[in-house]
C-alpha cells in the first residue's frame, strides 16, 4: 500500500508533468485565462490518463514488447514489435477518448456539457502521450502501478493549470510592463513556479 | 493552377513562409506552439540541435504528405489521418537517431516520441497543409521547424554557457581563464524552470522591438 502512495505522491508533486517536464504547455498555456476552464480541462485530463494509461500498459506488456506475444504460441515468442510503440499509443489515445467523449456524451450530458471541445482536444495533448512513454520507461511492475502513476500525473497537471489561472486571474491588476504582457509574463510566472516545485526534489520516498 | 505552375520555384511569396516563421511569426514566441518538448532539451547545444533538426524534418515531410493527400482525406477521420503520417515520420527519425547518434537518442528519451503531439506540426497540418500545395507546404513546415530550432539554440546556448561554461562542449570559460578570477558556473540555470524564465526574456526582447506583437 505504502508503495502505491510513494508512486503517488512522487508523480503529483515531484515529478510533475508541467513543472518537471513541461508537458502539456500548449494546452495549459491557452486554456488557463480563467480558473473555471481550467478546472474543466484539468478534470478532463485525470479521467483520460486514469483510463489511457492502463491501456497503454496492457498493449505495451502484452502486445509490443519483445516476446510479448508468447501467449499466442510458442512461434511468436521471436517477435518484437516495440518499433511500433509510438504509432500504437497515439492509436490507442486517439481512440480511447473517442470512446470516453461518447461514453460521457450518453450518461452524463451535463459532464460533457462542461467539458466541451476539451476532450477532443486531449488527444493531441502532450501530457497524455508523455505519460505513456514514461509509463514505458520506467517499467512499472502492474497495472495498478501504472493506474496509480497516472492518475497521480494527471492531478498534478490539474494542479499547475488551476494554480497559474488563479495568479493570472490576479495578475490583471498588477502593471505588467507592455512586451511582456499575456504570455512573457505567463513564462516567467511558470518558471517561478517551477523553482518553488522544485523544492520537492531530492525527496526520495 | 496554372499560373501557380509557372511561379518560380523561390519566389517572394514562398521565401517568406521560409523567413516569417523565423520572426515576426515565430512558431514559440509568437503562435504558442510546440512549448512541451521545447523546454526540456535545452540544457545544452548538442541534443537541442538533434532536437531542432528532428522536428523539422517531420514538420516538412508531414507538411509536404498530407498537402498531397488534402482533397483525398475525408473531413471527420483527419486528425487520425494526421497522426498516422506523423508517427510513421517520427518513428523514421526515431530508429534513424538510435542508429546514428544513440547517446544523444538516450539523452532526448521520450520527446522525441512526444514529437507527434507538438503542437507546431498538427498546427502547420491544419492551419496551412490543409489547404495549400504541397511545394508550399513543405517550405511552410522548413520555415517553422527553422523558427523553433532557432528557439531552442538560442535557450540552449545561454543554458550551456553560463550553466557548464561550454559552448557544444567546448569549454569556452575555461580557456578564456575566468575561472581563475573567481567565476563559477551557475548551476541554477541547467534546472528547468529558468528555460521557462529564459523563453520569457526573448519574449520580451522581441516583443519590444516588433510593437504589434504586444498584446493588450
Amino acid at each position: 500500500m505504502e508503495h502505491y502512495l510513494n508512486i503517488f505522491v512522487k508523480s503529483i508533486f515531484i515529478d510533475n508533468m508541467i513543472f518537471a517536464f513541461f508537458l502539456g504547455m500548449c494546452s495549459y498555456l491557452a486554456v488557463s485565462k480563467t480558473v473555471k476552464t481550467s478546472v474543466g480541462l484539468g478534470i478532463a485530463v485525470i479521467f483520460v490518463l486514469l483510463i489511457t494509461v492502463p491501456v497503454n500498459f496492457l498493449v505495451e506488456k502484452y502486445v509490443l514488447k519483445d516476446g510479448a506475444l508468447i501467449w499466442l504460441g510458442e512461434g511468436f515468442a521471436g517477435v518484437d514489435l516495440s518499433f511500433l510503440t509510438f504509432m500504437v499509443f497515439i492509436a490507442v489515445i486517439a481512440a480511447m477518448v473517442q470512446l470516453v467523449e461518447m461514453v460521457v456524451e450518453k450518461f452524463s450530458p451535463a459532464l460533457y456539457n462542461s467539458l466541451g471541445i476539451f476532450l477532443p482536444l486531449i488527444a493531441v495533448n502532450c501530457a497524455i502521450l508523455g505519460a505513456a512513454l514514461f509509463m514505458q520507461e520506467r517499467e512499472y511492475e502492474n497495472v495498478l502501478e501504472a493506474t496509480v502513476f497516472g492518475v497521480g500525473s494527471g492531478i498534478g497537471w490539474m494542479l499547475a493549470i488551476v494554480g497559474i489561472a488563479a495568479i493570472r486571474e490576479k495578475m490583471r491588476y498588477s502593471n505588467v510592463p507592455a512586451p511582456l504582457r499575456g504570455l512573457g509574463i505567463t513564462f516567467i510566472l511558470t518558471g517561478l513556479m517551477a523553482i518553488a516545485f522544485m523544492g520537492f526534489m531530492g525527496i526520495t520516498l | 493552377m496554372s499560373d501557380q505552375e509557372k511561379e518560380p520555384i523561390f519566389s517572394v511569396k514562398n521565401l517568406k513562409l521560409l523567413t516569417g516563421p523565423l520572426g515576426r511569426n515565430n512558431p514559440i514566441t509568437v503562435q504558442v506552439l510546440g512549448i512541451c518538448s521545447a523546454l526540456a532539451v535545452t540544457v545544452k547545444l548538442k541534443p537541442a540541435i538533434v532536437m531542432a533538426l528532428s522536428v523539422t524534418i517531420v514538420t516538412a515531410f508531414s507538411n509536404l504528405v498530407i498537402a498531397a493527400m488534402r482533397k483525398y482525406i475525408p473531413d471527420r477521420i483527419r486528425i487520425i489521418v494526421q497522426l498516422v503520417v506523423i508517427a510513421t515520420m517520427v518513428i523514421l527519425v526515431d530508429q534513424f537517431l538510435k542508429a546514428y547518434v544513440f547517446d544523444v537518442s538516450k539523452q532526448l528519451s521520450v520527446f522525441v516520441g512526444l514529437i507527434i503531439t507538438n503542437c507546431i506540426i498538427m498546427g502547420r497540418l491544419e492551419a496551412f497543409a490543409m489547404a495549400n500545395k504541397p511545394w508550399p507546404s513543405f517550405l511552410d513546415g522548413l520555415g517553422n521547424g527553422a523558427g523553433y530550432g532557432l528557439i531552442l539554440i538560442i535557450v540552449s546556448f545561454f543554458r550551456e554557457l553560463l550553466g557548464s561554461g561550454t559552448i557544444y562542449g567546448f569549454p569556452v570559460m575555461e580557456k578564456l581563464g575566468i575561472y581563475k578570477i573567481g567565476y563559477e558556473n551557475n548551476g541554477m540555470i541547467i534546472l528547468p524552470p529558468m528555460a521557462l524564465i529564459l523563453v520569457g526574456l526573448i519574449i520580451w526582447f522581441q516583443r519590444s522591438h516588433n510593437k504589434e506583437l504586444i498584446e493588450k
